[in-house]
């Protein structure tokens, strides 16, 4: 039981990874085929994982209004917003296409629902700011000082208040001492992005099996 | 003309596709079309603008309105992320070949196990059946990251890293060389800050130290355009409000 458990979705990892790693260096037709089917059907997966998702969202809320807890009424919504969306995308003849209702409810309810909780955020970080940026040290007046040149170097006001030498510092900053520092991340990032993948190739990483018995 | 068109009609001159002109040169059978509908777009904003004053109501404090538009925002972005699913993904490479021509594309029968295979996480007993779908999924995702990473993250900051003090594409000026030399400086002192094999004393300390000074001024960059991304969504809604829904003239 342990090789169908364990063993071959192991080995599956080996081949599917090392197939996905060397087609990079092979670019014949017939390699080059058998990597954009493996992508596609790797699509397909993530689509189905979607189903996953739904249960345990829906599942979160149906036992909210089995159990009446406080604020039952809000799951219902969900339900109700949910089908209504998924009804408008399935008798919509156009789709995806602008011109239909499912199109229309994105535009009308999604957009800007999404873009003002997101710009409610302007309000919260302006309190975090003052909290986090009092300048007690070196390093935190470094962090505010460089956060309010670049907010005043990439706005007309800011050239107004200070010159135009405010926009050349700004644009100075941002291509030098932090894309310094931002490649540094970045190159930690990328050699442990490939030490990892190499651990879950060769069977070293295996927690993204999760439980279920060994 | 009622409140209703002049509203509508004002919005058309307000935006540059002209919804009402649009509309008004339609075939007669295409005039169902919902976007194009004026009574539709003048719903829609109204829609748009109430939701916009629900979900600003938690600047007040968390209230039940809030709680209506932030629970009716859950079900809208699933439902329209299972359409996209379904529409874009689903339908076109798994339902359609296989109903429409089966023999031809029984193959994508694989794919669907495995994909059937991710159902039974929810399944206590059976959850070890998902592995073979998540082992599909992590590894091709893990295959194709060793090439992009290394061309990407490591080659590409390299060689933008290691360029001639002089000469070269740098040039000759005092700005570009003593540039140069700061991001070799940063690089370096931010890759010695994130290196945790040897103790961070001394002259590697010291270098360290650097390195934070660095990384300071990326997390205030990062911050500063976070606010300013923020900043600008928030414009973005006043617009709508002001000009669309209002029906004020900006600018």
């Amino acid at each position: 039981m342990n090789l169908v458990k364990k063993q071959i979705p192991i080995t599956l990892a080996f081949f599917i990874g090392m197939f996905m790693w060397l087609q990079n260096y092979l670019p014949n037709h017939d390699v080059q085929e058998i990597y954009r089917t493996i992508n596609l059907w790797s699509l397909i997966i993530i689509g189905f994982t979607l189903i996953v998702g739904i249960y345990s969202l829906l599942n979160h809320h149906a036992q909210k209004i089995k159990r009446k807890t406080p604020q039952w009424g809000f799951s219902v919504v969900v339900y109700i917003a949910m089908f209504t969306m998924v009804g408008a995308g399935l008798i919509d003849s156009k789709h995806m296409e602008a011109g239909g209702p499912l199109m229309w409810l994105f535009d009308n309810m999604q957009v800007p629902m999404q873009s003002t909780m997101f710009s409610i955020l302007a309000f919260y970080i302006v309190s975090a700011a003052y909290r986090a940026f009092r300048a007690r040290t070196k390093e935190a007046t470094i962090l505010l000082v460089t956060a309010i040149v670049v907010m005043l170097g990439r706005v007309p006001i800011g050239e107004v208040m200070f010159g135009k030498g405010l926009p050349v510092f700004t644009e100075w900053l941002l291509a030098t001492p932090s894309m310094a520092a931002q490649r540094g991340i970045l190159l930690g990032v990328g050699l442990a992005a490939i030490a990892t993948a190499l651990r879950i190739i060769f069977g070293i990483e295996r927690t993204y099996m999760g439980g279920g018995g060994d | 003309m009622d409140t209703f068109m002049a509203n509508t009609v004002l919005f058309a001159q307000l935006i540059p596709d002209r919804i009402t002109e649009i509309y008004a040169n339609l075939p007669a059978d295409q005039h169902i079309t919902w976007i194009y509908n004026p009574t539709m777009h003048w719903i829609g904003i109204w829609i748009a603008a109430l939701l916009t004053f629900a979900m600003y109501s938690f600047l007040y404090k968390d209230n039940v309105v809030y709680k209506f538009a932030e629970h009716l925002y859950v079900g809208i972005s699933v439902g329209y992320f299972i359409c996209i699913t379904w529409f874009n993904v689903m339908k076109p490479n798994l339902y359609d070949p296989l109903f429409t021509d089966f023999s031809y594309n029984k193959i994508l029968i694989i794919p669907a196990l495995f994909g059937v295979s991710m159902l039974f996480r929810l399944s206590r007993q059976y959850s070890w059946i998902s592995r073979y779908g998540l082992a599909y999924m992590v590894a091709s995702g893990a295959g194709l990251a060793i090439p992009a990473m290394i061309q990407a993250m490591i080659l590409r900051h390299m060689w933008s890293t290691f360029v001639p003090l002089w000469g070269g594409q740098t040039g000759y000026t005092f700005m570009s060389i003593f540039s140069s030399i700061v991001i070799i400086v940063g690089v370096l002192s931010v890759l010695i800050y994130f290196f945790f094999s040897l103790e961070h004393k001394g002259a590697i300390g010291k270098i360290s130290q650097v390195g934070i000074l660095y990384l300071m001024v990326t997390f205030g960059t990062a911050f500063g355009y976070t606010v300013m991304a923020r900043i600008s969504l928030l414009i973005g809604r006043m617009q709508f409000l002001l000009e669309q829904w209002m029906g004020r003239q900006l600018g």
